[in-house]
This record gives structure tokens, C-alpha cells and sequence, in this order.
């Protein structure tokens, strides 16, 4: 639910991260918080538990400057990925304007991938959105791991597993080394953007 | 789905804001909406607090809060409040989408805030329904 302040001529936009657990969505964050360190005038929000796995949701507020002369604020949250955690999920999902789905490559992770991509699908629905109407990017992270000899899906697999029906922007990444992050981050704000203003249309 | 508040309606709440809470002596009022969007903020200059982080865990919070609510079978728990030592939170519903997040120290009285926001949150609700 982006807001628009037409008196500070000001745009207020909430992306969320969303994917299975241990995907790589707090990293994406802290990447993006490293890199824009100059550029973010707060502190990242984090809310972790001991075991430092995201408990309720981190947060980044991130001003990317002028749009058609209105100062766009984009506000970055992930969600936590335990499973167990659904009921903060979808509190974290409330008024979201734009979805990147951070699946994990790693062959163990292709149910885990999917029930979470179907999860979003759930919780969506609850506020009466439909997956395939909200801006999505899908995010095919950990492709580093491939050095190491660790099993990965290939991207065609993952392409049919979560982007057959979809059919939304994708990207291979390494959210640890930055790979395709940032520019993950300029697909969906793109993408929202232009979703947004054919709202206001 | 987008929504907006022109600069009229804007400066109603701000007045609202002012004259009904600010006055009182709080350190820093802001409604914001259960996105954690910020609408409207004023504070009294000396307070620093980073107002989009917390906008977006009063959300988050009165959301979790909210929800525990309904697990005990409670529509909603009427009064949101955290005390500290130096200052104090007070959370407020204004209809289902919006919230008003007042931030106050000892010198201010519970009590007598938490009647001037009903108020203010009755003149809010109105301008917002416009």
C-alpha cells in the first residue's frame, strides 16, 4: 500500500523479501546496506533470535531520489523464513508493494523452495492479492556455491519449478559476495514503480 | 494499491496533531499506516529518534499484538502502551489502517493523554474518510 504525500510531494514504497529460510534475504539486505552506507541516514533494523535467524523482520529505509519530482522513500523488509513463522510473515506482507523471492539453488532446497513460493501465494490472498497481479522478481541465490562442489539446480530447473506459470523477471546471485544484488534491488523497484504509476493513473 | 492524502487533508491532521496531542507537552506524535508509512509526524527538535524505523516496528509491533488478541479470543486490546523510564509509548487504532504513535516523558499524564487522543482520533478518522 505505497503512500503518496502529495503535500512533502513524497512516495513512500514497501518491497519485501520473501523465500525459504537460510535463503540469503538478510544478507541481501546487509549488502545493500554496506554498499548504500552513505546513502542510508539510520541504522538497519534487524529482530533475531539468539540462533541470529530473523525473528519478526529486518528493515531498511533507502531513498533513491527524485521520480517525476516526488522524492520516492523505498522501504526494504525481509520476513522470517522458518516455516513456523507464519503468522509474522503475514504480518510483515501487510500494504507490500513489491516481492523479491529469494529461492535458494541448492538441489536440497527445491520442495522448500516451492512451498514457500506457494506460502507467499497463501498469505497474498489473505489481503486479496493475487501473486500473479502484485511486482515480483525472483532471485536465484548462493550460485557461488557451485565452487565449492555443492549440488545446485541448474536455472532451467529452477526456472520451471517457480517461474513456469510466473513468468516474472528472474536473476541468478550471490548475496554474500553482492552478485546481482543491487541490480535484484533496481528490477523490483523498477517494477513497482511502473506498477504504481499506472495505478495512479 | 496506492493511496493519497492531499496537501488539505494533510494539514488538518498536522493542525489535529498539534493543537490535540503536541500541546500537551509530548515529546513526538506521528500517525502512520499499518504498512509503516509515515503520514504525519511533529516533534518537539530535541528529540533524534529515527521515526521510519519506528514506523515500521510500531506497525510490525501492533500487528504481532493484534494477532495475539484474536488467538485469546479478544477483538483487540484497547489500550497499546510501553513505559520507560525517561519515555513512554502509546499506541492508538484509528480505524483499521492507521496509527497513532504518541511519544511522551514523566511530565505528561496518562491519563489526560489518553482522552486527548480519543479526541484527536475522532477528528482524524473523519478527515481521513473524506
Amino acid at each position: 500500500m505505497a503512500f503518496v504525500n502529495l503535500k512533502k510531494k513524497e512516495v513512500q514504497v514497501k518491497i519485501v523479501y520473501y523465500g525459504p529460510g537460510r535463503g540469503g534475504k538478510t544478507t541481501n539486505l546487509e549488502y545493500i546496506y554496506k554498499k548504500f552506507n552513505h546513502r542510508i541516514k539510520t541504522e538497519m533494523v534487524t529482530i533475531k533470535t539468539h540462533g541470529d535467524r530473523t525473528l519478526f523482520f529486518d528493515f531498511l529505509p533507502f531513498d533513491i531520489g527524485k521520480i517525476k519530482n516526488y522524492d520516492v522513500k523505498i522501504q526494504l523488509y525481509t520476513v522470517p523464513g522458518q516455516v513456523k513463522y507464519d503468522a509474522t510473515r503475514r504480518l510483515v506482507l501487510r500494504g507490500v508493494d513489491g516481492i523479491v523471492f529469494v529461492a535458494d539453488a541448492m538441489s536440497v532446497m527445491r520442495e522448500k523452495n516451492i512451498l514457500s513460493l506457494k506460502n507467499l501465494q497463501k498469505n497474498l490472498a489473505s489481503y486479496k492479492k493475487s501473486i500473479f497481479k502484485t511486482p515480483l522478481v525472483l532471485q536465484y541465490n548462493k550460485m557461488d556455491l557451485a565452487d565449492q562442489g555443492i549440488p545446485l539446480l541448474s536455472v532451467e530447473a529452477l526456472e520451471r519449478q517457480l517461474n513456469g506459470q510466473l513468468k516474472v523477471p528472474s536473476r541468478v546471485a550471490s548475496a554474500i559476495n553482492g552478485t546481482n544484488v543491487i541490480e535484484t534491488m533496481k528490477d523490483i523497484i523498477k517494477i513497482t514503480m511502473a506498477s504504481l504509476k499506472e495505478e495512479l493513473k | 494499491m496506492t493511496y493519497t492524502l492531499g496537501q488539505e487533508q494533510l494539514d488538518t491532521i498536522e493542525e489535529i496533531l498539534e493543537k490535540d496531542i503536541f500541546d500537551l507537552g509530548v515529546h513526538c506524535v506521528f500517525l502512520i499506516d499499518m504498512a509503516g508509512n509515515i503520514i504525519a509526524d511533529r516533534d518537539n527538535g530535541r528529540v533524534k529518534h529515527d521515526i521510519y524505523s519506528l514506523a515500521a516496528l510500531a506497525a510490525g509491533n501492533f500487528g504481532a499484538v493484534s494477532s495475539m488478541a484474536k488467538i485469546i479470543g479478544e477483538e483487540e486490546f484497547s489500550l497499546l502502551f510501553h513505559k520507560g523510564e525517561k519515555e513512554s509509548i502509546h499506541f492508538s487504532k484509528v480505524l483499521d489502517d492507521f496509527l497513532l504513535v504518541i511519544i511522551f516523558g514523566g511530565a505528561t499524564s496518562l491519563g489526560f493523554l489518553r482522552l486527548k487522543a480519543e479526541e484527536a482520533i475522532t477528528k482524524i478518522k473523519k478527515v481521513l474518510q473524506e
